[in-house]
């Protein structure tokens, strides 16, 4: 059975066109490798009964000749869309009961699609963090180690339980969420492809807001093909999302084929940071020459207000969350401080109980910089700065197609190295939050090993609605990376 | 009422500012399908929008938009055709997501005007600030059980205007004048039911007081500075309390400054019980609401064409109304009273159709009015259709029937019914002009009084007698008219001098 978990979507989705193996078949294979993952921790909650019923309910639709475009394919959901029925947690103790009696728009896509769900995936607590160690649920481990350690390294985050699915074969594909990078670090540091498509591309109905103005639903998955037949299903044209966009969806997996010849792909200089791993900037340069030798044009261009880019996500997206989690106080769902003495009380512990350090902490900048006296200082100047960052890209498109840059500062790091220190943490964004201040596409592709045998990531970002032609790019660089390398097994033994 | 008051050192001026909240008329809420129904079950109208589930999202709803910009309309206010939905920032349990959504920097209304007119027939312009959309919140119940308190969220997201005017009020009357107008716009407008015992309309009024003159100082130079502290007074729900409480704040004010202390910037609450304002909450303890533009709606853009088909399809308005009824030879007073309840006016328009003017305003005021109030009735609960009054009213004028009968006859088709034509038929109200009649009945009352024939000859002034035994001979039926002419020829009187 292992073979059949280590299928590509697009290999499974053949074999069940050829009718070789049955969605039962997949989906129990896959409900195996879950339980014997479990010492990852990428799942907070697995629904085995509920993808037995998905899949033979499939099956009799693909024998009565109804095949949808993902039809029996079993995926993982990060715990952050909501699933009617199914406990939908954003790995808090705050909803950590929580079950809601509504859909997401963008897994009712993939159910209508005919895909099938394997289990709610481990993240960072309401998307907040980069390692996926602020989880209520545990840290998840990263299905990758250091070459000849045995030390647990983190899977990214916040969709480290997508990354660590995904890279561990648990799931054909995962859905991630990206706010500032949620999607494309995890999947830079387990191997694995995580696209963010453009704001607006995915609803948000139905998605556990973190930053709404920054997040973003997208797909996880082995190869860039899968990812675009993901996103093909998961965007579309939501009334009920009322920043979602109104432009047509296309076949992305059409538009994906092709040559790049003529591409022009621009490498932002702002992006070399000093003291860069060498590793880092090896595989950057590589890519570089990768496009090139496939006919893209490669030149530098600047994107200047770059370096404000960190600060300013760290104030819009605080701000935005402190209003955001508002909601979550005790009083209506989700957990409720014992025998308050009166509202205030239960307020306080409520969310003092129900929230994590790392919520909490984002919870208090976002209070203070919409403060008095202190929003013209620090939100007002923040979305001055995001209108500079977009501008930035606007110019930058007007000479290329794509721009190229590293996905992380680093590979996969210990469990604990980084917590200590919330700003060091941040850091680990640094390529990816300017993505989503502009609201672009951005992907990250496995680029290659570090000299200890961890993966990297190359990004690419695009233009707004160019999904086609970034991924266009993406399979190039996936093409000519050639990335093969796939965790050892430990957790099985 | 004046618009000043009287203290101990003299004279202070009052200047009143309201914010009135005026439910939006509309099936669904602001941001969600749910209905806004009044009186229903507890719970029974509330979405996941409305609840503040996790993951859902609000969508403007369009009607609430138009509403908002007809009101505007009506206001002579200019409409923006950008306008931002911005979060406010509170916990409260009826406030489900925890911040209410409201307009903050851009209100989709910006400055407009109203004019009340007054008692004394003269008018003032009352200056609009702005007009926003916000949701209103759910309702706490604390008095249902000793131990807990509960949450009603029905109302919750339901669309209310909030109509800001300039401090352009110089007395309670003024300030009840200017409510009393504003429910009258809306209501003809359709866009605010109006009604403050349910709460679709309330107000907070602002009050100060200053020193002779500085009023003008302020309309000369818009500095604030000219007018004292104001003292802001919540929850006056009601045209009297409004009076009450602007009356009894302008006092507290201005004892307080003479006796030496400062007025603090404050929210005060009025008692109704009381009738007394008391402290809330000072300037220091207001929320920081921590404003920001709602991330999950896109800014608000208007077509000007969209805007200007709104503006094509507003009714006659108040003032327009109370123009043409004047020009009609209705007073002004008469015309005020009519158009300030659109229901009246339009009854009024109908009860007048091809009669004179000041006849169907009479009818109205002396007739219809009382009647209503004694029943306790409103005009659209009125028995009798504006079309019978009409008629009655026309059989007057054409001599058909005498004013007497026609009150009696409103009497009739009041209690019991029916086409007023019909019943002066099948009763045989009809006025007699008949000649032969009238004279028989002259004979009469003439061969049953011989002692008063002969007094009349020497005290014409008995004929007013002599008149009155006649009609009640016809059954009230003759037309006054007509005896008096027939009388005057019998009894071979003089023409009065």
């Amino acid at each position: 059975m292992s073979d059949l978990i280590s299928l590509t979507l697009a290999e499974a989705r053949e074999a069940l066109t050829a009718k070789e193996v049955s969605s039962r078949e997949l989906t129990s294979a896959f409900i195996q490798a879950i339980e014997a993952a479990r010492p990852l921790n990428a799942f907070i909650t697995e629904t085995a009964e509920k993808a037995l019923l998905m899949a033979d309910a499939s099956d009799k639709r693909r024998a009565a000749g109804n095949v949808g475009a993902l039809e029996g394919l079993p995926l993982a959901i990060k715990d952050l869309f909501c699933t009617n029925g199914t406990r939908t947690t954003a790995a808090s103790k705050i909803l950590g009961n929580f079950v809601p009696p509504y859909e997401s728009t963008v897994t009712q896509n993939l159910w209508s699609a005919g895909a099938v769900m394997l289990g709610k995936t481990n993240m960072d607590e309401f998307a907040m963090g980069s390692s996926n160690e602020t989880s209520a649920f545990g840290p998840v481990f990263n299905p990758w180690r250091s070459r000849g350690s045995n030390t647990n390294l983190v899977p990214g985050g916040s969709s480290g339980g997508s990354s660590a699915a995904v890279a561990a074969d648990l799931c054909l594909a995962a859905t991630g969420t990206d706010t500032g990078g949620s999607i494309r670090q995890p999947a830079a540091v387990t191997g694995t492809v995580g696209l963010k498509p453009t704001y607006g591309r995915c609803s948000r109905y139905g998605i556990v807001a973190f930053a709404s103005s920054l997040d973003q639903a997208g797909p996880m998955a082995k190869t860039v093909k899968d990812a675009a037949i993901l996103l093909t299903s998961m965007a579309s044209i939501d009334p009920r999302d009322s920043t979602s966009a109104e432009t047509a969806v296309p076949d992305y997996e059409k538009l994906m084929a092709g040559s790049i010849r003529g591409l022009r792909v621009g490498i932002p200089k702002e992006y070399r940071l000093d003291g860069m791993s060498t590793d880092i900037t090896a595989l950057w340069d590589k890519g570089g020459r990768w496009l090139k030798d496939q006919g893209a044009e490669i030149f530098e261009v600047s994107l200047p207000h770059t370096k404000y880019a960190l600060p300013t996500y760290y104030i819009v997206a605080p701000a935005e969350a402190s209003s955001n989690l508002a909601r979550y106080d005790g009083v209506r769902f989700g957990y409720r401080a014992s025998n308050p003495h009166d509202i205030t009380d239960l307020y306080e512990r409520s969310r003092g109980e129900g929230f994590g350090a790392e919520v909490q902490r984002r919870i208090l900048i976002g209070t203070y910089v919409l403060s008095a006296g202190y929003y013209d200082a620090y939100y007002s100047r923040a979305q001055k700065l995001r209108t500079l960052i977009k501008r930035d890209f606007e110019q930058a498109f007007e000479k290329c197609d794509v721009l190229l840059t590293p996905s992380t500062p680093g590979a996969a790091f210990g469990i604990g190295a980084k917590t200590s220190d919330p700003l060091e943490m941040y850091l680990q964004d640094v390529f990816t939050v300017t993505v989503n201040l502009a609201g672009l596409p951005g992907i990250s592709i496995p680029g290659g090993l570090t000299a200890d045998g961890l993966p990297l990531g190359l990004q690419l970002i695009g233009k707004a609605f160019d999904e086609g032609t970034l991924l266009r790019a993406a399979a190039a660089v996936e093409t000519a990376a050639d990335f093969k390398a796939k965790p050892a097994k430990w957790w099985t033994a | 009422m004046s618009r000043t008051i009287k203290g101990q050192s003299g004279e202070w001026e009052i200047v009143i500012g309201m914010e009135v909240h005026a439910q939006v008329l509309s099936r669904a809420k602001l941001f969600s399908g749910a209905s806004t129904e009044f009186g229903a079950e507890p719970n029974s109208q509330v979405s996941f929008v409305d609840a503040g589930m996790p993951g859902m999202l609000p969508v403007i709803n369009e009607k609430c938009i138009e509403q908002a910009v007809r009101t505007g309309l009506g206001l002579k206010a200019k409409i923006n055709r950008r306008s931002i939905f911005d979060r406010k920032n509170y916990f409260y349990p009826d406030l489900p997501s925890g911040y209410q959504i409201s307009q903050y920097k851009d209100p989709i209304v910006g400055e407009g005007e109203v004019t009340i007119d007054l008692k004394d027939g003269e008018s003032i312009k009352v200056g609009i600030e702005r007009l926003h959309l916000e949701q209103d919140a759910g309702k706490s119940l604390h008095d249902q059980s000793p131990d807990n308190s509960f949450v009603d969220l029905n109302r919750a997201g339901v669309a209310l205007m909030e109509i800001v005017t300039k401090p352009h009020m110089r007395s309670s009357e003024e300030a009840a004048a200017f409510l009393r107008k504003l429910r009258a716009i809306v209501r003809y407008l359709g866009t605010c039911d109006g009604n403050m015992d349910e709460g679709s309309m309330r107000a907070d009024v602002n009050v100060s007081v200053c020193r002779p003159g500085g009023y003008e100082e302020f309309r000369k130079t818009g500095s604030f500075k000219s007018l004292g502290i104001r003292c802001e007074i919540k929850n006056v729900n009601s045209m009297r309390f409004i009076a009450q409480a602007v009356e009894y704040e302008a006092r507290r004010q201005v004892d307080l400054l003479e006796e030496g202390g400062t007025v603090r910037q404050e929210t005060r609450l009025f008692d109704a019980r009381l009738g007394e304002t008391r402290s809330m909450r000072g300037k220091e303890e207001a929320h920081d609401y921590r404003y920001f533009p709602d991330p999950d709606l896109l800014p608000l853009e208007l077509e000007q064409d969209w805007i200007d088909s709104i503006a094509q399809s507003l009714p006659e308005l108040p003032d327009e109304k109370r123009a043409r009824f004047i020009a009609q030879g209705l007073s002004p007073y008469d015309a005020s009273v009519l158009v300030a309840e659109r229901e009246l006016a339009d009854f009024y328009e109908d009860l007048a159709k091809g009669v004179d003017a000041k006849a169907a305003v009479n009818w109205l005021n002396n007739e219809i009015l009382g009647r209503l109030n004694r029943d306790g009735l409103s005009i659209a609960q009125i028995p009798v259709p504006a079309a019978a009054n009409n008629a009655i009213i026309q059989m007057v004028a054409d001599g058909t029937i005498s004013g007497k009968i026609a009150k009696d006859l409103l009497d009739i088709v009041w209690a019991e019914g029916g086409d007023p034509r019909e019943v002066v038929d099948k009763r045989g109200l009809r006025q007699v002009t008949d000649t032969g009649a009238i004279d028989a009945a002259i004979e009469k009352v003439i061969a049953a009084n011989p002692a008063k024939v002969e007094e009349i000859k020497l005290k014409p002034k008995l004929a007013g007698w002599f008149v009155g035994q006649v009609m009640k001979e016809t059954g009230g039926k003759a037309s006054p008219a007509a005896v008096n002419a027939a009388l005057k020829i019998r009894l071979n009187l003089p023409d009065e001098g």
